[in-house]
């Protein structure tokens, strides 16, 4: 049975359940069943936001993860808070212009500067969410890059839906070269 | 509008599910007024109600949303509310008004962590007596309890069904974690669902208010004269409170209505509750866990079983004095203190041990690993 | 008048009234029945009355042979709002008293108001909570006793007829229960609008507010009404102090904008186009 537990922290305003609301729907074109939570503070921005994602070829009951196969975090608190729930296994995502500091002891750390990236090439730090999934799919292949492209079409109004799909492509093509942390055994994903 | 014929494949929020099932079951009307976490169904009907024809309508407390659910309803609409904790409190003397006139319509309660305004954004399990004895005077509720986002959609129907066949609001009682979780959602063909609809009266009947165990339903303005009151009534709607027999009669029948036909309205899953040496009673989010900490208990070899409760009430007493009989104890996992706990105590008896297992605050909810541990604890 | 002479009964189920002697509301009921009748109908089949708790709210139920619902204390309207958005076609007409209306069930009122709900309230405004044995309302005059201010009233009475005008009602007109005339006219002409109408009519209650007031009877209480009742012209030369303990009538508001009902219904038609087009 295939299952990966997958866990998205960041800050409120971030974009944070988006990464896990668009995961999870890509995953649902792949045919896969999937569970996605999220929790934040009452408040709409600011506070501490959480998504996460089981996907699995089976059932789901317990929702939420507890030991996640990938972690993706947004700042400093995401990594520090979550990293325990990383499994030993398990690899990491960082956007490094707000991450500063990530353990040497993580055998699996990726790192990309995705809100700079975001400001750079589209002009907004919004769309650094959609660039750091696109290195999850360069980096993964938990679900494939069309479901992707067409779960960020079907996930954003029609409007900003291309510029975001443009985010997770440019995302995607950095992930190849530039920012790996420490070594990644791909096929255990 | 084209309705959809085709089974298709969503990736739905339980509050989704909620507000496509209310137009499945050609629901009509949806008043609300804003409340975490419940927003998201009013917010999904006031774009898709219009687009079939129907009204969503957001009013200025939750007061004016039942209220305006029961006016619908009585205009022949089907109709919906959807609120949390805060707003279930304020709905419950409407609540009771619709029940003693008759009124069939859906009140979602998604609940999250009380008492008062408690934790809006995390889950609960805390309004379960609440569904049960909200509104005052000597009434019969009934409340499903999904634990998926594809069983809300089922259950948000049923919820309907059973509002229109037995004439009587019915509560869906849903949680923050069901409502606010995506899941992969088949959704079945249109023309499989069973919608049904309530009775109307034949031009010449007179007697919308008894008689017939569930009376037939006019609507206002189709010329029936027919008088609505919350007050004792007789047969043909007219308040009489001069005679106790009049309230007697219309009290017990309103219960009996839908107390004598428990074995119709209450729906349970169960799972190995003939071999069981221990067992477990669970709804809603909680369940997911139970599902979990049952393999692993398994896999342990213990032998273990659930009922889980999709109706809430009427109590599933019949299955639940089932499990009591095989099961030497049964846990009672709830996020709340107890509420389910003493349901079962009260169907199990004495020779059955009743086991509550509880957690509270921060809308933690229990693991499966809390679940399998209390399990094993009553196993030694 | 037209050539059917008026018989009250006509519109009355074979129920007993529930008004103690002298009471207004009985006014209210005839007046309003006279002027349906005058407007050319001859029953109440395109009618639908809601009511909540409240000597008035027996008015139409369950006494008018028509379809009546009788609500909860303070939530006629949200019910109407229900009634008339899923059936445009019928008259809802919501009677209530001042407790009903303008107490427990304000907001409401206002909120009803200002969507321009194509409703038309006719509040009988006693000046007292009379059905439950005549406590302070809050409309009841400045020092008036009741049975909960014993002293006399220490707060100021709410003037619901400029609260409604000023909310956005379509229409609104406050006579007392002794300018049956003006009262009568004004019901018909309301019946003839659109739009969220409001007739306040100054009502008496010889038993829960005459007694403890000073009034002798029924009759008393009409001739105070009659002698206190201001025309809103006069109304407007006069000093806040020479208004005191006066009651201003006439016709507070009369204009036309979009109901409800006709916005919902074009966006209605707007978002099923929109659809059809995807």
């Amino acid at each position: 049975m295939k299952r990966f537990e997958i866990r998205i922290a960041g800050l409120g305003g971030q974009g944070i359940v988006m990464i896990g609301q668009v995961i999870g729907r890509a995953a649902v074109y792949d045919g896969m069943n999937v569970v996605q939570t999220q929790s934040y503070g009452a408040e709409a921005r600011g506070s501490g936001a959480k998504s996460e994602v089981i996907i699995s070829d089976g059932k789901i009951g317990f929702p939420f993860v507890r030991k996640c196969d990938l972690l993706v975090a947004m700042n400093q608190e995401a990594v520090d808070k979550n990293l325990r729930d990383l499994k030993p296994s398990g690899v990491l995502i960082v956007d490094d212009s707000i991450v500063k500091s990530v353990p040497k002891n993580i055998k699996h750390a990726y790192a990309m500067p995705a809100t700079k990236i975001a400001e750079e090439a589209f002009g907004e730090k919004m769309y650094a969410n959609m660039v750091i999934l696109g290195a999850f799919v360069g980096i993964t292949s938990i679900v494939s890059e069309e479901s992707v492209e067409k779960a960020v079409a079907d996930t954003f109004p029609r409007k900003t839906a291309t510029l975001n799909v443009e985010a997770v492509k440019k995302g995607k093509e950095l992930a190849a070269s530039l920012y790996r942390l420490h070594s990644l055994d791909l096929n255990k994903l | 509008m084209k309705k959809r014929s085709v089974e298709n494949v969503y990736f739905w929020q339980g509050n989704e599910a909620c507000a496509e099932a209310a137009l499945a079951a050609d629901c009509r009307f949806f008043a609300g007024y804003p409340i975490t976490p419940a927003s998201e169904i009013a917010e999904h009907l006031a774009r898709r109600l219009p687009q079939t024809g129907g009204v969503a309508l957001q009013m200025e407390d939750e007061l004016a949303a039942i209220g305006a659910v029961v006016g619908a309803s009585w205009a022949g609409a089907k109709a919906m509310t959807a609120t949390s904790g805060p707003g279930f409190d304020l709905m419950q003397e409407t609540i009771g008004w619709a029940f003693m006139t008759e009124t069939p319509c859906v009140i979602v309660d998604v609940q999250r962590l009380g008492p008062s305004t408690g934790q809006a954004t995390k889950c609960g399990q805390g309004d379960v007596m609440q569904a049960r004895w909200g509104t005052h005077g000597d009434y019969v509720a009934i409340a499903l309890s999904p634990n998926s986002v594809r069983e809300t959609f089922d259950l948000t129907i049923r919820a309907f069904n059973l509002a229109e066949k037995y004439r009587t609001p019915v509560v869906l009682l849903t949680d923050e974690e069901i409502a606010h979780m995506r899941e992969r959602v088949t959704v079945p063909f249109l023309e499989s669902m069973e919608i049904i609809n309530r009775r109307k009266p034949k031009p010449n009947e007179k007697m919308f208010f008894g008689s017939d165990e569930v009376p037939p339903m006019p609507s206002v303005g189709e010329g029936f004269d027919v008088a609505v009151t919350g007050s004792t009534h007789d047969e043909y709607g007219i308040r009489f409170t001069s005679d106790p027999d009049v309230h007697k009669r219309l009290v017990e029948r309103l219960n009996g209505k839908i107390l004598d036909h428990a074995e119709e309205i209450v729906e349970t899953e169960t799972y190995n509750i003939s071999k069981c040496e221990v067992g477990i009673v669970c709804f809603g989010c909680t369940s997911r866990s139970v599902y979990d900490a049952v393999e692993l208990a398994e896999a342990k070899g213990h032998k273990v079983g659930y009922v889980r409760l999709k109706t809430m009430w009427p109590f599933p007493e019949k299955t639940v004095k089932q499990l009591s009989k095989t099961a030497s104890k049964i846990i009672i996992p709830e996020m709340n203190l107890k509420q389910v706990f003493y349901e079962v105590q009260r169907v199990a008896g004495d020779s059955t041990k009743v086991v509550p297992l509880n957690k509270i605050g921060g809308g933690v909810p229990i693991t499966p690993e809390e679940m399998l541990a209390k399990i094993e604890e009553e196993i030694r | 008048m037209t050539e059917e002479s008026f018989s009250i009964k006509k519109y009355l189920r074979d129920v007993p009234l529930p008004f103690c002697p002298g009471c207004g509301a009985v006014t209210v009921m005839s007046e309003f029945l006279r002027a349906v009748h005058e407007t050319g109908y001859r029953n109440l089949d395109k009618f639908v009355f809601c009511s909540g708790i409240g000597c008035s709210a027996w008015i139409p139920s369950p006494h008018f042979k028509a379809d009546s619902v009788h609500t909860l204390h303070g939530r006629s309207i949200p019910v109407a709002t229900g009634i008339k958005l899923m059936r445009p076609d019928v008259n809802v007409v919501v009677f209530g008293g001042d407790g009903d209306i303008v107490g427990i069930g304000l907001s409401h009122f206002i909120h009803a108001a200002r969507r321009n709900l194509d409703i038309f309230v006719i509040m009988v405004n006693n000046m007292i909570y009379g059905m439950t044995g005549g406590q302070v309302a809050p409309t009841t005059p400045f020092k008036s006793k009741t049975t909960t201010t014993p002293y006399g009233s220490f707060e100021y009475p709410l003037d619901a007829a400029r609260l409604a005008a000023t909310a956005g009602a379509a229409y609104v007109a406050r006579w007392t229960t002794a300018q049956t005339t003006e009262l009568r006219s004004s019901l018909k002409k309301a019946l003839e609008l659109k739009g969220f109408r409001f007739i306040e009519a100054v009502s008496q209650c010889p038993t829960a507010f005459g007694r403890r007031a000073g009034f002798k009877n029924a009759g008393e209480m009409v001739r105070w009404l009659r002698d206190n009742a201001v025309p809103l012209e006069e109304a407007e030369k006069l000093a806040e102090d020479e208004l005191a303990g006066k009651i201003v009538t006439g016709e507070f508001v009369q204009k036309q904008r979009p109901t409800l009902d006709k916005v919902v219904y074009s966006m209605i038609e707007e978002a099923r186009k929109k659809v059809e087009e995807i």
